[in-house]
């Protein structure tokens, strides 16, 4: 064995916190970027890697079954410009009532399902991602792109039979080609009676990427079939488009924390390796003192250095692999796209990154040390370099506070390039979780003021669920607001509803709103109008700019409505509403995203001046305080009798891809906190290990462990304090410009009271995060400096 | 009056001999001991036992009256605190302190004032002759005067002991003189002395009494008496009898002499 891989051998062998601490920070530093990576990877265009991933449908056509044979449906595969097909497919759109593993007992009704009959799920086009359960496997089971949970009942009650499927598991299709899958043996079960399911066809096209490439193709499909058989198609740039602006809701967010993680990461292992490597200055001099080259002793070191990387750099990546899982799998509800997998170049890509880090921080910090004349890397070995902290130790010791504080807070200055890092470190850290703080806070207001939908009770003529003191249960979210009021006959009087609402035990507000379908002139897309009776700015409303209306006549509109119209405040617009034209001078500037912000929020009697009878459709009521929702719901389900209304607990707010983010926010924080204090625990393993010997000379003059805990936890005091109050402004100022940039890719200006989440207290108990931070890492260092016995410290080199 | 007690004290260090075999000692208060015998005799192993900085795997150790290997560390560290006080070869001071910060430590992790201690600090300081040097850093006084440095943090706690590790053998011959001087002078004022040493001259000037170690077993033990009036003493100015033989010193009913300085 050569002499080199002798004094590697037991560098590595004999130093072992050292080894230990460069594996344990390549390592976790290693897994956060495989992390990182992976989530700049899930944010970059989630919408065509999935597409492709699923080998995507440029059209999805529907055939009307009573007019097409299947033969028919599928000669349009060859159709000019079609690549490719799959099927047909038979299709049905049904309604199924929840029944029993879901939480109702059958008497609430789901959204109209649009459903496929297919064998397999990964054939052809549009290869359906399973995310859990299996595909079918006989007739009554059933996949469902919706969370309702596996082995929920779905019962048909309109179709012969009454049949009922089993949920077995969930899909998603990027393309979106259907709601819900069941094997082609069970569409004939899930047809009405004296209809026929439809065909659906699956192409792709040989020119694809515009809209008139797509125009031309559809055009050429359209012909191929018999006329007017084509009941609906669409296109996937249609779709891809939707998705794209979900996508882009949660781009800047996810990318942020992506390299947040990877500079943490770097900052870690670099400090870690320049750290130890620094720190065997002494061993170095006496390598050189017994005939090393500087040569020698650098490639010794970087071997040193690159042994336990190396280890720690293979954990790390199957340590990454299994934290991303599950982060990923939130990416994706949040993408609402297929499944993602860590990539194999991004493991690669880390892998070779960490090496480089270790390697030119190893080979830097060793290359300093072997240009040191070796009497004085045997001088710097024995004792700091004079000066170093000197001054912080003198006006620490004149500080009032008990001596293991005011040593323990003098001795970062002794290391400023560690210190530095230390402190970059926590930074980040504290920066990480004020912006995680900031953006669920944030988000949460952005649910609320989007579905401004705060009411606790929804007062409607449909009996939504749930059972009686069960779970309440209502309509999907992205279904929310009223069904289109009827016009012309009116409902029930609107005054007496209120009056019966206010009579009940609980009421705190209340207000009716009627949903009204219109035009307005130079706007494709149909307008919602939401009138109300009532003030409904307690349910949520936040105003961009302007004010709310006052008097009939005035309206308020989303930013995507300002947009389509051209109108700005101040401006009047013309609504064509069940043919009635009503104009309305627009007040101001409201925050909603529902119906893609198409809608018109006005006062009822902006409706009633010129239709008469129109009444509120549906009634929302704010609670008191301690009021229980399910028997205040029952109390006016009595009170409500005469008018043929039922209340329901409003279930509105809840949406999937909040608590994803949600869950990702407070997943990717934890793992950043845990990346921040792990960076601190090795700094502090290596201060720590550095001063051995000074803390066997406390112990020998009479310093308890609970002194040399003080001393090691103070030593990280100021670094987490200062880096807490540091990180915070970072943070925040992240989340100011990511929130609304956030904002601007979901197409909406989003109102300043939504960013203002920052209060006095909430960024003071932030910039203790910092300090958290620091501790969290000094624990295990000040534990081991407790325990260690004097004699042993003292006799440490 | 005992101060120190070992009885049946063995230490072994992982699976190798015993450091310490069987070992049976009493000090009495004011005695000057000098712990002599080759390298891996268990000199400094005994030191550490009676220091506290480590337990026997066998017997007992009891100094002033408490039971050292019954302590947990942070009653340890008490007792080195209130009875110990501990000068190294190396001197062990803090680099990045200032003498006088140096000094105070001890009395600083016992809870002393802040005045109480400054001021006992600059006492020590002056009568030990480095008072101009409190506001220096270690690393720029000479190897005396970092070694009377120590002793002055070492006394800092007015110890029941003071324990010394070689104390001479990183100075040079001046220098070492001085700390032999400082020690005797130390122990005629009543400070109970415990010297761990190779030099047979240094144990010859300073100490009441010597033990010889061997192999972890006490070899010889001259048992406690009285110093020999030898050059270095009769030079040192260390008050002493006619007959030419300094008496050990009296102590108090804690085992504690105040010494002066």
């Amino acid at each position: 064995m050569s002499s080199l891989s002798k004094v590697v051998r037991s560098g590595v062998g004999r130093r072992r916190v050292q080894t230990v601490v460069i594996g344990l920070a390549t390592f976790m530093a290693v897994a956060a970027a495989v992390l990182a990576g992976s989530l700049l990877v899930a944010s970059t265009a989630p919408f065509d890697r999935g597409f492709t991933d699923q080998h995507g449908a440029h059209l999805s056509a529907l055939f009307d079954g009573t007019t097409v044979t299947e033969s028919q449906a599928a000669a349009t595969a060859a159709a000019s410009g079609v690549a490719e097909s799959s099927g047909p497919f038979q299709v049905v759109t049904q309604t199924p009532n929840l029944g029993e593993g879901g939480g109702g007992d059958g008497a609430f009704e789901l959204q109209p399902l649009t459903i496929a009959g297919r064998a397999q799920p990964t054939s052809g086009i549009d290869k359906v991602s399973l995310s859990d359960g299996h595909w079918p496997t006989s007739d009554t089971e059933i996949v469902l792109t919706e969370q309702i949970p596996l082995d929920s009942k779905l019962i048909f009650k309109a179709l012969p039979g009454r049949p009922t499927l089993t949920v077995v598991g969930h899909a998603r299709s990027v393309s979106r080609t259907a709601d819900a899958w069941v094997l082609p043996g069970a569409i004939a079960s899930l047809t009405s009676a004296g209809t026929k399911p439809g065909y659906q066809m699956l192409y792709r096209f040989t020119a694809s990427a515009t809209v008139s490439d797509m125009d031309t193709a559809k055009a050429a499909v359209v012909a191929a079939a018999p006329s007017g058989s084509m009941l609906g198609s669409q296109s996937w740039l249609t779709v891809k488009e939707a998705a794209d602006r979900t996508a882009a809701l949660f781009v800047p967010f996810l990318i942020a924390f992506g390299l947040l993680g990877l500079v943490m990461a770097m900052l870690s292992v670099g400090g870690v390796v320049a750290g130890a490597v620094s720190a065997a200055t002494f061993r170095i001099g006496v390598l050189k003192a017994i005939g090393f080259t500087p040569s020698q002793v650098v490639r010794a070191y970087l071997l040193q250095a690159l042994i336990p990387a190396t280890v720690g750099i293979v954990l790390g990546v199957v340590g990454g692999n299994l934290l991303t899982i599950p982060v990923l799998a939130q990416t994706d509800v949040v993408y609402e796209t297929a499944p993602s997998v860590v990539q194999p170049w991004v493991d690669a890509l880390v892998v070779v990154a960490a090496l480089g880090v270790v390697s030119l921080t190893a080979l830097v910090a060793a290359a300093r040390a072997g240009r040191l004349r070796t009497v004085d890397a045997l001088a710097v070995g024995r004792a700091p370099a004079a000066g170093r902290g000197r001054f912080a130790a003198s006006l620490s010791a004149r500080l009032p506070l008990p001596r293991p504080v005011t040593l323990g807070l003098a001795q970062p200055f002794a290391r400023p390039a560690r210190m530095t890092a230390m402190l970059a470190t926590v930074v980040f850290g504290a920066a990480s979780v004020a912006l995680a703080i900031g953006l669920t806070s944030s988000l949460n207001l952005i649910e609320t003021a989007r579905s401004h939908d705060k009411a606790q009770i929804m007062v409607s003529p449909m009996k939504m669920g749930p059972p009686e003191g069960g779970e309440a249960m209502g309509p999907p979210v992205n279904q929310q607001g009223p069904p289109p009021g009827p016009f012309d006959e009116g409902g029930p009087d609107p005054a007496a509803v209120t009056s019966a609402i206010a009579t009940v035990t609980g009421t705190k507000a209340s207000y009716g709103v009627l949903s009204a379908p219109a035009t307005v002139a130079g706007v494709a897309a149909e307008v919602d109008v939401l009138a109300y009776r009532g003030d409904p700015r307690w349910a949520g409303f936040e105003m961009t700019e302007g004010r709310w209306y006052a008097t009939a006549g005035e309206a308020i509109l989303p930013t995507p409505m300002l947009k389509a119209t051209g109108a700005k405040i101040g401006d009047t617009i013309t609504l064509t509403v069940n043919g009635h034209n009503i104009s309305v001078r627009v007040v101001g500037e409201v925050f909603s995203t529902q119906n893609e912000g198409m809608e018109v929020f006005t006062d009822l009697t902006t409706l009633t001046a010129v239709i008469p009878k129109v009444t509120p459709t549906e009634y929302y009521v704010g609670l008191t305080d301690g009021t229980d929702a399910t028997a205040y719901a029952n109390a006016l389900e009595t009170a409500l009798t005469p008018f043929s209304l039922h209340a329901n607990v409003n279930p509105g707010g809840h949406s999937d891809t909040l608590v994803a983010i949600s869950t990702l926010t407070g997943l990717l924080t934890l793992i950043l906190v845990a990346v921040a204090a792990l960076g601190v625990l090795n700094a502090v393993v290596l201060q720590t290990r550095e001063r051995v010997r000074e803390l066997g000379v406390h112990k020998a003059i009479g310093m308890t462990p609970k002194q040399s805990v003080t001393v090691v936890l103070a030593s990280v005091f100021l670094i987490g304090l200062v880096g807490g109050i540091a990180g915070v402004p970072a943070g925040m100022a992240l989340h100011g410009v990511m929130v609304p940039a956030m904002g601007n890719s979901a197409g909406v200006r989003l109102p300043a009271a939504l960013l203002d989440v920052y209060h006095p207290w909430v960024m003071a108990l932030l910039a203790l995060g910092g300090l958290v931070i620091a501790i969290l890492g000094a624990l295990m260092p000040a534990g081991w400096a407790a325990r260690i016995r004097t004699a042993t410290a003292l006799r440490t080199e | 009056m005992a101060v120190i007690e070992l009885s049946g004290v063995s230490r072994r260090y992982d699976q190798g001999p015993p450091a310490l075999d069987d070992v049976t000692i009493s000090v009495e208060a004011g005695e000057a001991l000098a712990i002599l015998g080759p390298s891996g005799s268990g000199k400094s192993t005994m030191l550490n036992l009676i220091a506290g900085l480590d337990r026997p795997d066998a017997g007992t150790v009891t100094v002033a009256g408490v039971r050292l290997d019954k302590l947990g560390e942070a009653a340890t560290a008490r007792y080195r605190r209130a009875h110990v006080g501990m000068i190294f070869q190396f001197f062990n001071l803090l680099d990045d302190l200032t003498v006088a910060d140096n000094v105070v430590l001890p009395a600083q992790l016992a809870g002393m004032g802040r005045a109480d201690a400054r001021k006992r600090a600059a006492s020590l300081l002056e009568a030990l002759g480095i008072a101009r040097h409190s506001g220096a850093y270690p690393g720029r006084l000479s190897g005396g005067q970092r070694q009377r440095v120590a002793v002055a943090r070492a006394l800092m706690n007015k110890p029941t002991l003071l324990l010394a590790d070689e104390p001479t053998g990183a100075l040079d011959s001046a220098s070492g003189e001085d700390v032999r001087k400082l020690l005797i002078e130390l122990n005629g004022e009543g400070q109970t002395l415990v010297l761990v040493t190779h030099d047979e001259k240094l144990a010859a000037a300073c100490a009441t009494r010597t033990v010889r170690l061997v192999d972890g077993r006490i070899a010889t033990d001259t048992g406690p008496g009285i110093r020999p009036l030898g050059p270095h003493l009769a030079a040192s100015g260390v008050p002493h009898g006619a007959d030419g033989r300094t008496e050990t010193a009296r102590f108090d009913a804690d085992g504690r002499r105040g010494v002066t300085l």
